[in-house]
């Protein structure tokens, strides 16, 4: 055997090793505790919501209905994933994300993604209880009848707690509001403005209460004193000391698996995976022989290769990814498929059997080239599109598609060097 | 096997019209379903054990609740599907309390997808930036790709050839679709969209193979006419195309009969249009520029 030929053979058979290791990280490691404490490292599969379940929540702000300005609005963005986020992390989801999201038109959203969730209506319904908070200083028009108000630019995003309190005289329930520092220095702004007029407090776009401003306050404390009874009040002040929302918020999309359901999607495209990996490989050696069991093995490999890969990076493995990983075993093999017929052609034309399997290798190179090309193309084209079905498959698929040529070229080609002799 | 593609083209052809009229006839009529990624609107499914409840039974729950009817369709055995307009979060909320009093409801089996009009246009939009890039990108690397065959018809006849293959390739499980969409509910959504992507990037191959074939034995045989070499080309690259075909057709079966609901219309759109990719390849796009060839008589 050519020095060259033992060395790739001996570099696919560690690869082989390594990843299969990766992928079946318990059975290394069962073995190691028969000698040892000590442990493989185990990288476990990353899992999209449509297969463990959860849940993909697209929000839009509202800055219509706010009084931020636009330049402002990427701060109130960050703000508000702040609050967002304190939110999903008090209902204990598992790594919970949350973004920003940038759309067309200037419109800026809030992507939440909640995986591993039982409740997921629960978290969603918490997230939608997120108070908006502001307040709005009384218009100089002396001559409308009713009180009217405009927007300024303090608001929940400036809250640092709440408490409850009772009002010393009347022992009305109230609201203790305590802003950060910036809350408050904007706080001490507007009181000065607005002496002797009124400073009302909005929750939801909701008039909650109007006092008179009697004079400056400085320290960042106000009070909300409101027909509410305690148990109201006490609501509040737990749903503002989780967050209270710089803009209002509105649920535009979302989409929602539950657990045992994306549990059977796991399963039955595992199913259609293996089924797929071993109709292959029958059909690789009903039409190939012993070829064709070279190249079963090959894929296999491949399928490790893939599933290693998968765990390491990581890529976290959607509906549309299973789909992109089980067309590629058939692309994959479409490789093999080049390189065995073009032998056989060289074959036919009288080349000796070395000389045939070289060429074979060497002609189709090409084709398997440029075959893939034109699906990595798309795949690129894909995932700038963004739509997560979309991304997951582009993703999936590419990977797929570059291990394969990969494995048609090292692992096969080793492989037929190494055991097809006449 | 030694097979006269040539001879028999015009039959080929003709079932290839025949195809791409029936499907344009079937598109005009039917039309296709959009799904609600395009649309907007809510869908909602969730398994039973036991029996299901019956569409009027929901429908008449949604009235009350002051909600339009909805469509409601079985899928399998234990699982129903809700389509319906844009609902918010309460009212989704109090459809499912609802559904569960109507039987044992299969605990986490719920699903429940919403879509704003907003995000629907907006999709829509994306999806058109989409399906025109890939159609440029593919146009560059036909371009690329066929600059080398000029013998004796130009390389952009090779290219156009190519490219009407794929259109028949795309637009006949369109037409299968607005078929499916009639009688069985079947909507273009977005893995719609990106399996007749796929097909795209996947079917240009097959045909690039054979013609690489053709510049392969136009530069070495001299002797040969045009019609001997285009039907060698196609004979000796018919395995070829045929078995990897097949193997990635082998898969995709899989995946539509056990890879659950989600994925199969899908992994069916993959089929038709991979399939198709591959007898277009064969019996479509040489032919054609060997048709191209006798009618400029470039023979003499």
């Amino acid at each position: 055997m050519e020095r060259k030929v033992k060395n790739n053979l001996i570099f696919v058979g560690i690869l082989a090793v390594v990843v299969f290791c990766l992928v079946f990280s318990n059975i290394p490691n069962k073995g190691l505790s028969f000698f040892t404490e000590k442990r493989m490292p185990e990288f476990p599969f990353k899992l999209g919501l449509d297969l463990q379940g959860g849940s993909h929540l697209v929000y839009q702000a509202d800055f219509a209905s706010s009084s931020i300005a636009s330049a402002d609005q990427k701060e109130a963005m960050q703000g508000l994933r702040d609050v967002i986020e304190r939110r999903v992390n008090l209902f204990g989801v598992s790594e919970p994300q949350v973004a920003i999201q940038e759309a067309g038109g200037g419109a800026q959203r809030l992507v939440v993604d909640l995986s591993g969730v039982t409740d997921i209506n629960k978290a969603i319904e918490m997230i939608g209880k997120t108070p908006y908070l502001d307040f709005r200083q009384q218009t100089v028009d002396f001559n409308a009848e009713n009180l009217t108000f405009e927007p300024t630019t303090l608001n929940g995003r400036y809250l640092k707690k709440a408490d409850l309190g009772f009002n010393q005289q009347t022992m009305a329930p109230e609201i203790l509001l305590e802003f950060n520092p910036e809350g408050a220095e904007l706080f001490r702004q507007i009181t000065s403005q607005n002496v002797g007029k009124r400073l009302a407090i909005f929750i939801d776009n909701s008039l909650i209460s109007a006092p008179n401003v009697n004079e400056e306050i400085s320290g960042g404390k106000a009070q909300i004193t409101g027909q509410f009874t305690v148990q109201e009040a006490r609501e509040m002040v737990r749903n503002f000391n989780s967050g209270a929302l710089p803009v209002p918020i509105n649920l535009i999309s979302q989409n929602t698996v539950g657990p045992s359901l994306g549990m059977a999607s796991l399963n039955t495209s595992l199913k259609a995976g293996i089924f797929g990996f071993l109709a292959v490989c029958l059909f690789m050696i009903a039409f190939y022989r012993f070829g064709g069991f070279l190249a079963s093995i090959a894929l296999a490999i491949y399928a490790l290769i893939l599933l290693s890969l998968f765990k390491i990076i990581p890529i976290t493995l959607t509906l549309a990814g299973v789909g992109a990983a089980i067309l590629s075993i058939g692309m994959a093999v479409d490789a093999n498929v080049l390189i065995f017929e073009r032998q056989k052609e060289e074959r036919k034309k009288g080349e000796n059997f070395k000389t045939a399997m070289e060429n074979g290798f060497k002609r189709a190179w090409p084709s398997i080239r440029d075959s893939n090309l034109t699906t990595l193309l798309i795949a690129l084209v894909m995932f700038v599109f963004g739509s997560s079905f979309v991304k997951g498959f582009a993703v999936a698929l590419s990977l797929g598609v570059l291990v394969s040529m990969f494995s048609a070229i090292i692992i096969t080609r080793t492989l037929v060097r190494v055991f097809v002799r006449k | 096997m030694k097979f006269d593609f040539i001879k028999y083209r015009r039959i080929f052809y003709g079932l290839s019209i025949g195809l791409t009229i029936a499907t344009v006839i079937l598109i005009a009529s039917f039309g296709v379903k959009w799904g609600i990624d395009f649309t907007g609107g809510s869908v909602l499914s969730i398994s039973y054990n036991g029996p299901l409840p019956t569409s009027q039974q929901i429908n008449s729950e949604l009235l009350n609740l002051g909600l339009k009817e909805a469509v409601v369709q079985q899928q399998g055995e234990k699982t129903i599907v809700l389509k319906m307009q844009n609902i918010t979060e309460e009212n989704h909320q109090q459809i499912v309390a609802k559904l569960k009093e109507m039987g044992s409801v299969v605990e986490g089996s719920e699903s429940f997808e919403s879509i704003g009009p907003v995000i629907g246009n907006e999709l829509k939009g994306k999806i058109k930036t989409v399906v025109a890039l890939s159609l440029l990108s593919i146009l560059i690397y036909i371009a690329i790709a066929f600059r080398k065959i000029s013998r004796p018809v130009k390389s952009y006849i090779y290219g156009a050839t190519g490219i009407i293959a794929l259109f028949h390739d795309v637009m006949i499980p369109i037409g299968v679709w607005a078929i499916l969409g009639k009688y069985y509910g079947y909507e273009i959504t977005i893995p719609i969209i990106t399996a007749l992507l796929t097909v795209f990037g996947y079917s240009i191959n097959d045909t690039v193979v054979v013609f690489d074939r053709i510049r392969e034995n136009l530069s070495r045989e001299k002797t040969a006419s045009f019609k001997e070499i285009v039907n060698r080309s196609l004979n000796q690259t018919f395995a070829r195309s045929v078995n990897t075909s097949a193997t990635v057709l082998i898969v995709l079966t899989t995946l539509f009969l056990f890879g659950g609901t989600s994925l199969r219309p899908f992994a069916l759109c993959l089929i038709v249009g991979i399939g198709l990719g591959t007898y277009s390849s064969i019996f479509l796009a040489s032919p054609l520029v060997y048709s191209y060839y006798k009618l400029r008589d470039l023979d003499k």
